[in-house]
């Protein structure tokens, strides 16, 4: 009887790729359980203060930041000091720019590469003068080279 | 007898049965038949087939490569699990339980160093006997397969390394997840280099699910304990049982059955037997070549007691080791991790600072596209080279050990002749400073040596037309490599990964 072993072969063939179907289902939903839905972390808008403590020509390290203020005759600007190598965060020589201590990136004093393995410049970070008169920079937020901000 | 009188003999005799009944052979093996049931009435020694081959026994051959790894791995799910009773894997509490372990607890610091040397012996092996795999031709058919295993085996060995190295939670861990961890989101370089970011972030997507955050901290400790305490060493288990397995179905060891077998161990007689000219109606039933069927039991022993004492002395090697290391080096702790400061050089383990080398020239090269393609070809050689000549010989004979001497001289020295290359005139970004990214993940040092010993493998394809001699040449070029870019990693890069020719050199700060 042809007909009806090819029935068989259809509905057999048909539970097999159900289940198979089923399994994949589950199992992308089970995957997505992995993949943070809300990146915890904390709120990276630094407050730095009175513009004045900081003399023209002064290079600041904020630690918890992750970024260098620099106060030059033109203004304010704020550079990441996190390498956009694989993470490290860069040290400051004054006049020469920065270097990771990783994997041997180096930065001009404006944060562009200059040798290493680093594919990008530093990014400069938002800086805006907040409501109560004290400096604040945005961590999470990259501004064009060469924004400044005058005070 | 009176019921108590039988009640008092059978408790005198109780620890007898007891005895008896849990052994299902009950004594000591005296014939060969008792030796048989010795390993297959048990449910250890049943892994292993009943008579082993002479040659699997050879030290030479194999250098136990196989049990130490197995006996490393028994040695660190037991100092594991005694570490996890006081570990807490949290970002405030992880440093200040491994000083406990270290300081406070009980043997705490010799189990920990156990764990800490005994991963490094493991990796060491794990290297070790690919080697040995790959030099005696064990991989061709019918082991192709195996060698698949005991790549995902290396993958899931290194994995484990890394998963456990955050856990400390000191500064050399934490910087070396977060090395590892944006060597995960590197593909983005290249997304970055051909603008097409916005749409298509794979890097991003592997940080998050690595870390379960933007940065090193609570979730991604959490998922690294996961990893290495439940995910990876099940898996790894797992795939060990298959490994294994397929070791017995694909006919044990391989040895080079062109030549005669040796004679058998047949009770207490060597006896030369031969392969019986007599096909058995289980042929029909069983696809495929298993050990029994169609062989005689020539050149072999029994397993019991021969391969257990080759087995004894494996995990004996590995605790010896193990615990005199132990002994004499207690395991790195470095200060609490510091999100501010990064260690200067932050180095990961020795096993991976050839990939660390490697990142300094490109961080998607050094540390997504050369392992891939490493890994790739490495899974591709059983099935490029289907030669079934030289099956079990070490190098595959003479011209093959002439190949390998070759091909390591030509390895070392162009891999050195770039290193110093690189380490006096820098490289495109120090000439070009404008130049765009993609060239230079196209072109570094270590696509460069790819390249070459790519060129040098084909070359010796056309000279000796053999598949399996220029495999030789690239296997061996690779190893060179590695060697050569570990070594430089370890000892000759310092602060700000300058080149020094010794610690000592290294600018005080």
């Amino acid at each position: 009887m042809p007909d009806l072993s090819k029935r068989r072969d259809f509905l057999g063939l048909a539970a097999l790729w159900s289940a198979v179907v089923a399994m994949g289902a589950a199992l992308a939903g089970v995957m997505r359980l992995p993949k943070p839905a809300v990146l915890p972390g904390p709120l990276r808008i630094y407050k730095l203060g009175d513009p004045a403590q900081y003399p023209v020509g002064s290079a600041t390290r904020l630690e918890a930041g992750g970024f260098f203020l620099l106060r030059e005759d033109r203004g304010f600007h704020a550079i990441s000091s996190v390498c956009t190598h694989l993470g490290c965060v860069v040290t400051h020589t004054e006049g020469e720019g920065f270097a990771c201590p990783c994997h041997g990136s180096r930065f001009s004093t404006d944060g562009s590469v200059v040798g290493g393995p680093a594919p990008a410049g530093l990014p400069w970070l938002e800086i805006v003068l907040s409501p109560d008169g004290q400096l604040q920079v945005n961590a999470e937020s990259q501004v064009p080279k060469g924004t400044r901000l005058r005070v | 007898m009176t019921p108590t009188q039988e009640f008092l003999q059978n408790l005198k005799q109780a620890p007898r049965h007891i005895r008896e009944s849990m052994l299902r052979n009950g004594k000591m093996p005296e014939t060969d038949r008792e030796r048989s049931q010795s390993t297959f009435h048990n449910v250890f020694f049943h892994l292993q087939s009943v008579r082993v081959h002479r040659h699997s026994l050879r030290f030479a051959y194999t250098f136990g490569l196989g049990l130490i790894l197995t006996a490393s791995f028994v040695v660190l799910t037991l100092t594991g699990i005694l570490l996890m009773v006081y570990y807490k894997p949290g970002a405030e509490l992880a440093y200040d339980s491994v000083k406990d372990i270290h300081f406070v607890v009980p043997a705490g610091r010799f189990i920990r160093n156990i764990h800490r040397w005994g991963a490094h012996l493991m990796v060491l092996a794990v290297f070790l006997h690919m080697a040995r795999v790959f030099y005696t031709g064990s991989y061709k058919r019918p082991r192709e397969f195996n060698w698949l295993v005991g790549l995902a085996l290396l993958a899931l060995t290194l994995g484990l390394s890394f998963t456990g190295y955050l856990l400390p939670w000191d500064q050399l861990a934490f910087w070396a997840i977060t090395i590892g961890a944006n060597i995960a989101s590197s593909p983005r370089e290249v997304t970055d280099a051909i603008g097409i970011t916005a749409w298509f972030d794979p890097g991003k997507l592997l940080k998050q699910l690595l870390l379960g955050a933007n940065y090193v901290g609570q979730e991604a400790l959490i998922r690294f304990y996961v990893l290495h305490v439940a995910v990876l060493p099940l898996a790894l288990a797992a795939l060990m049982g298959v490994h294994f397995w397929r070791v017995r179905k694909d006919g044990g060891l391989s040895r080079d059955e062109t030549r005669p077998a040796p004679p058998a161990r047949i009770g207490d007689r060597d006896v030369q037997v031969f392969a019986p000219n007599k096909t058995y109606g289980l042929m029909a039933v069983v696809r495929g070549r298993t050990p029994e069927v169609g062989r005689a039991p020539e050149g072999t022993v029994t397993s019991w007691p021969h391969l257990l004492w080759a087995e004894m002395a494996a995990f004996m090697f590995t605790i010896a080791v193990t615990l005199a290391l132990s002994y004499f080096f207690d395991a790195p702790l470095k200060e609490m991790a510091n999100p501010a400061i990064p260690e200067n050089p932050a180095k990961a383990p020795w096993y991976f600072l050839g990939l660390q080398e490697l990142v300094s020239y490109s961080a998607f090269m050094g540390g997504v596209g050369i392992p891939a393609i490493v890994l790739a070809g490495l899974g591709l050689i059983p099935y490029l080279d289907r030669d079934p000549r030289g099956v079990g010989v070490w190098f595959g004979g003479p011209a093959g050990r002439r190949e390998f001497w070759q091909s390591l001289a030509f390895g070392l020295a162009s891999v050195l002749a770039l290193l110093a290359f690189t380490v006096n005139f820098g490289w495109l970004r120090a000439w070009y400073p404008t130049i765009p990214q993609i060239a230079i993940i196209i072109v570094n040092p270590a696509t460069v040596i790819v390249a070459m010993y790519s060129a040098w493998s084909l070359w010796v394809l056309r000279r000796t037309g053999s598949i399996r001699l220029s495999a030789v040449a690239l296997f061996t070029c690779f190893l060179a490599g590695f060697v050569v870019l570990t070594a430089m990693g370890s000892i000759f890069r310092g602060p700000n990964w300058q080149f020094y020719w010794w610690p000592s050199q290294w600018p005080t700060h």
